[in-house]
């Protein structure tokens, strides 16, 4: 393996300094001169018909300045994008005629304050004409339900059914098949910062600056194209530090508000969420799936084929969230070796928040549905469930491996990892510790789950699931330039959300350039400055950023060694670099050194070899690895390069009375290829297994049968504290990636894609002695109580 | 501000005496954040329940989210930006927080400062239970709370080392 001089060394983080000392700079802390101030009229009713808006009394309060309803921002601007192919759709950020959900924004006022703003919000008087509506995605199906978008014919955003391979043939053949439904019940990442957004139109330029908490692909032209602006009109600033994403923060909607109303007032306008906007009106809920799954196997356990229909509920608008079940696609059999699925993905539009992208982009509720699976069948063969996982592996030496649905796995070691888990864990005292709880009357269970991250991808999902969109690449950017001083600065094109983008692009440069990453600076650019770029999601920053900073890093070393070349009169063959000087492989004496490279870069235009530039700059531009493929017809797709896997262990107990689940420990097994910076990586898995453990046993967009949700505040969404997640141990393994530049993977998304599953897998191995069983996510308290109640 | 009433408070921010003129239905965190330009101290649930916006006010952590500015008239603050040293170096708790990456976003990070700070201004040798029953009323929802915990274990070790 190769030696590295930075790259996954344990080194401090470039950001951390700022975040300690109050210096970071949020949204919240953008401030521009006579800047008003939004706050949002939002439905009572899931689904109404506007009659109309009286806003003269608000409008007549001192401090206030606009009110703009839906009808004149729908004249006024073009529709958001949708991800799906829906011809008569259209989507505005405020309602119009009619609303879809409780909550949704009906109105925005402008004012010199917030307070002001909120205390207008109340004077605005709405009259609502209530419409039926549908909150259950089965029932939304149905036929007379009433319908959430009548343009579309229906509520039923997309529907594709996929077969791979012969799975007929494989269910008929199998020994054994087992049915189950799984469900994965509405939560999101509910960042601690909610989302905010500052315009600013500037007439005389006719630009349009935008600082927003915002982790977005294609943010500028989606804003550009609502605004009727050519998106040069319109300049992201990426200097915003994002208080928390995984996902969700995507607040086109938000973003193309406020814009319009700078644009029309002529003064900047700020929208930062409060808490109750973000959580029922802010349209960033996560997944909201039923599975119903097939599984086929034989007496030995080994599983040959799976039917899986995920049926999600998109809430009142596609966003992306149907995407959100073309991702698992490319990891549809887990770490698996199943010949043969069958694939049904279903989108259904209901009166709910709308959904957005969530950390794995519906990967970790369909590996819970698959995990789920596997244990049921060793249940079934009374199998042990590691054993029946280590027979279904694939095996590391088997890859690239691919699987039914045309995806390569890049590598992967899944006995090793497990393995080394299970050594952590100490799997016989640790049987020994639940047997303990056990005989003290407690219900106590230990889970496993062993999933997969795909990481790096070139949103493949969009041309499968919309042939009208034949995107396969997701390429991002990186600019190294090192000035007549020798210091060198890395430029990025996009905001970070704690994922450590400065710390991972100095690290890579200082590798490959052989200089101390603590004295690169990274800057970000804005979005007219910048190189393509396509935003942090779906894992895929330490490939291809980190591929970036890499590929620029490398033309900058051979320009110093052909500059080198040309002076000493030598073939480049015959040089070596090190440390910034350039030294001849025979005579190491005979070089030219860092600073005098840098000198002739600059200065000495007369010793430059004669089709070089003058100064010192690379810009690298990075194709994801096995991107440039269109799906086959029959839906065979490579979307994402790389596969990260991770083993869980936890072990959990139930306390009988109550049914509240403790977890006593909490073992990992992760494998993400190379680490560029283990403090990162570490950091974000156990950060992720925390938000499993909390979409596994607390949180949930509870909806009641009225159409309300009745969890917007933290009162009643719950957040796991430092009290709820347990110590996690963790153990690393490394199977680089034969694909990227150091083999690295992604880990954005680890622990959260297998965290959900483990704890259900332990909380039903506590729950076996019953002859229970839950498989509805969360499993809160008062749920398993239930079933408590019922088994004894 | 188009308010029509104001009322002046004399609250000693960070060491430094500030007067000002505001209305009484002003949070104590939009005061430190809009008035004063601390914007360290964040808004995250503003009902009280995350801890971003958490403040050491006359030597208790609070939720500078559920107090009016004015009912800190006469008193003491003390927020994120007062925890570094004079020279600006940082102070061991900031740096084990460096030193172990307690934080990704950064949002919740001055609140989980503030807890740790607190605890440690009581508690010079904490044990791992009383440094999540400090931080248990702080939310993060990046790190799962392991690199926090070990930072603020991290610094008490290190204040003992040097006292």
């Amino acid at each position: 393996m190769t030696e590295y001089r930075y790259v996954g060394k344990p080194r401090r983080t470039k950001e951390d300094r700022r975040f300690v000392t109050g210096q970071g700079s949020f949204v919240g802390d953008i401030k521009c001169r006579a800047m008003k101030h939004v706050a949002l009229v939002m439905s009572p009713f899931p689904s109404a018909e506007i009659k109309s808006i009286d806003a003269s009394e608000a409008l007549a309060l001192d401090g206030v300045h606009y009110i703009l309803t839906g009808t004149e921002l729908e004249n006024a601007t073009n529709s958001l994008m949708s991800g799906l192919d829906l011809p008569n759709y259209q989507r505005y950020p405020l309602a119009s005629k009619v609303t879809r959900y409780a909550g949704e924004w009906v109105a925005a006022v402008v004012a010199d304050s917030r307070y002001i703003a909120e205390d207008a919000a109340e004077l605005v008087y709405v009259d609502y004409e209530a419409l039926d509506f549908v909150v259950d995605p089965e029932e939304a199906i149905k036929p007379g339900a009433p319908i959430v978008h009548p343009e579309i014919g229906g509520n039923i955003f997309f529907q594709r059914k996929f077969e791979w391979g012969a799975v007929d043939d494989d269910f008929s053949s199998a020994d054994h098949a087992i049915s189950y439904r799984a469900r994965w019940s509405r939560n999101s990442t509910v960042p601690i910062e909610t989302f905010g957004v500052v315009a600013q139109w500037n007439s005389s330029e006719e630009l349009l600056d935008v600082w927003a908490s915002i982790q977005m692909p294609k943010y500028q032209e989606q804003i550009g194209n609502a605004l009727k602006l050519s998106s040069n009109n319109v300049r992201v600033h990426y200097d915003v530090d994002v208080g928390g994403s995984y996902g969700v923060k995507r607040g086109i909607k938000h973003s193309v508000l406020v814009g319009y109303l700078s644009m029309k007032l002529g003064y900047p306008v700020r929208l930062i969420e409060d808490r109750l906007e973000n959580m029922i009106g802010g349209d960033a809920h996560g997944p909201d799936r039923i599975f119903d799954v097939d599984m086929a196997f034989d007496g030995e356990g080994i599983v040959k084929s799976m039917r899986m229909r995920a049926l999600d509920d998109a809430g009142a608008s596609p966003g992306r969230a149907p995407l959100q079940l073309g991702k698992p696609v490319t990891a549809i059999v887990g770490p698996y070796r199943i010949r043969s699925v069958e694939y049904e993905a279903i989108s259904v539009s209901t009166h709910k928040t709308t959904q957005e992208a969530v950390r794995g982009f519906g990967q970790s509720p369909t590996n819970f549905a698959i995990e789920a699976g596997i244990d049921k069948v060793a249940r079934f063969l009374n199998l042990d469930r590691f054993e029946i996982r280590r027979r279904n592996f694939i095996e590391k030496d088997e890859f690239p491996y691919e699987i039914p649905s045309g995806t390569s796995y890049d590598s992967g070691d899944y006995h090793t990892v497990l393995s080394k888990t299970e050594k952590l864990a100490n799997i016989s005292s640790l049987l020994a510790k639940r047997d303990r709880i056990r005989a003290e009357g407690k219900f106590a269970g230990i889970g496993i789950a062993t999933c997969l991250e795909p990481s790096g991808g070139n949103a493949g999902f969009e041309p499968l699931f919309n042939e009208k969109n034949p995107t396969t690449t997701w390429m991002e950017s990186c600019q190294v330039k090192i000035d007549l001083n020798g210091s060198i600065t890395g430029i990025i094109a996009t905001t970070s959300a704690g994922q450590g983008h400065e710390s991972l692009v100095s690290t890579v440069i200082g590798e490959v350039l052989q200089r101390n990453p603590a004295s690169i600076r990274i800057t970000r650019t804005d979005s007219l400055a910048s190189l393509p770029s396509n935003s942090p999601v779906g894992s895929r920053m330490a490939i291809m950023l980190g591929g970036a900073a890499q590929g620029a890093s490398e033309k900058i070393r051979k320009q110093l060694i052909r500059i080198a070349a040309h002076n000493l009169q030598m073939p480049v063959d015959q040089l070596e670099y090190g440390n910034g000087d350039v030294v001849t492989i025979k005579e190491p004496k005979n070089k030219i050194e860092w600073c005098e490279l840098i000198e002739i870069a600059h200065r000495r235009y007369h010793d430059l070899p004669d089709d070089m530039e003058p100064g010192l700059q690379a810009r690298h531009v990075w194709e994801v690895p096995t991107g440039g493929s269109m799906p086959t017809p029959d839906g065979k797709v490579q979307m994402y390069p790389c596969y990260s896997f991770e083993a869980h262990i936890p072990l959990v107990s139930i306390d009988p009375l109550t049914g509240q689940v403790t977890i006593h420990d909490y073992y990992i097994g992760h494998d993400c290829g190379t680490q560029i910076n283990p403090h990162i990586v570490h950091g974000m898995t156990y950060g992720g297994i925390a938000h499993g453990i909390g979409a596994a046993l607390y949180e949930k967009f509870e909806y009641n049968d009225d159409g309300q949700l009745l969890a917007g505040t933290f009162m009643d969404y719950l957040l796991p504290s430092a009290h709820e997640i347990p110590k996690v141990k963790m153990v690393d393994h490394c199977t680089p990636s034969p694909l990227t530049p150091m083999g690295q993977k992604g880990s954005g998304e680890g622990g959260y894609l297998g965290a959900p599953a483990a704890i259900a897998s332990a909380v039903n191995d506590a729950l076996e002695p019953l002859g229970s069983e839950i498989l509805t996510l969360p499993m809160r308290v008062q749920d398993i109580e239930e079933v408590l109640c019922d088994a004894i | 501000m188009s308010e029509q009433y104001l009322k002046k408070i004399n609250v000693t921010v960070n060491g430094v005496s500030q007067v000002a003129q505001i209305p009484p239905r002003m949070t104590l965190l939009d005061f430190l954040r809009d008035e004063l330009d601390l914007t360290g101290s964040h808004a995250g649930c503003e009902h009280g329940v995350c801890g971003a916006c958490s403040v050491i006010h006359d030597g208790a952590p609070v939720r500078s989210c559920l107090m009016y500015a004015v009912q800190a008239d006469g008193c003491e603050v003390t927020t994120v930006e007062g925890l570094s040293h004079a020279d600006g170096t940082l102070s061991i708790l900031q740096d084990c927080f460096c030193e172990t990456h307690a934080m990704q976003c950064g949002y919740c990070t001055p609140g989980m400062l503030i807890a740790g700070h607190s605890l440690l201004q009581e508690n010079s040798s904490p044990s791992e239970m009383q440094i999540v029953e400090a931080i248990g009323g702080n939310i993060c929802r990046c790190t799962g709370y392991r690199q926090i915990i070990e930072a603020i274990a991290l610094a008490a070790s290190r204040l003992k080392e040097a006292s």
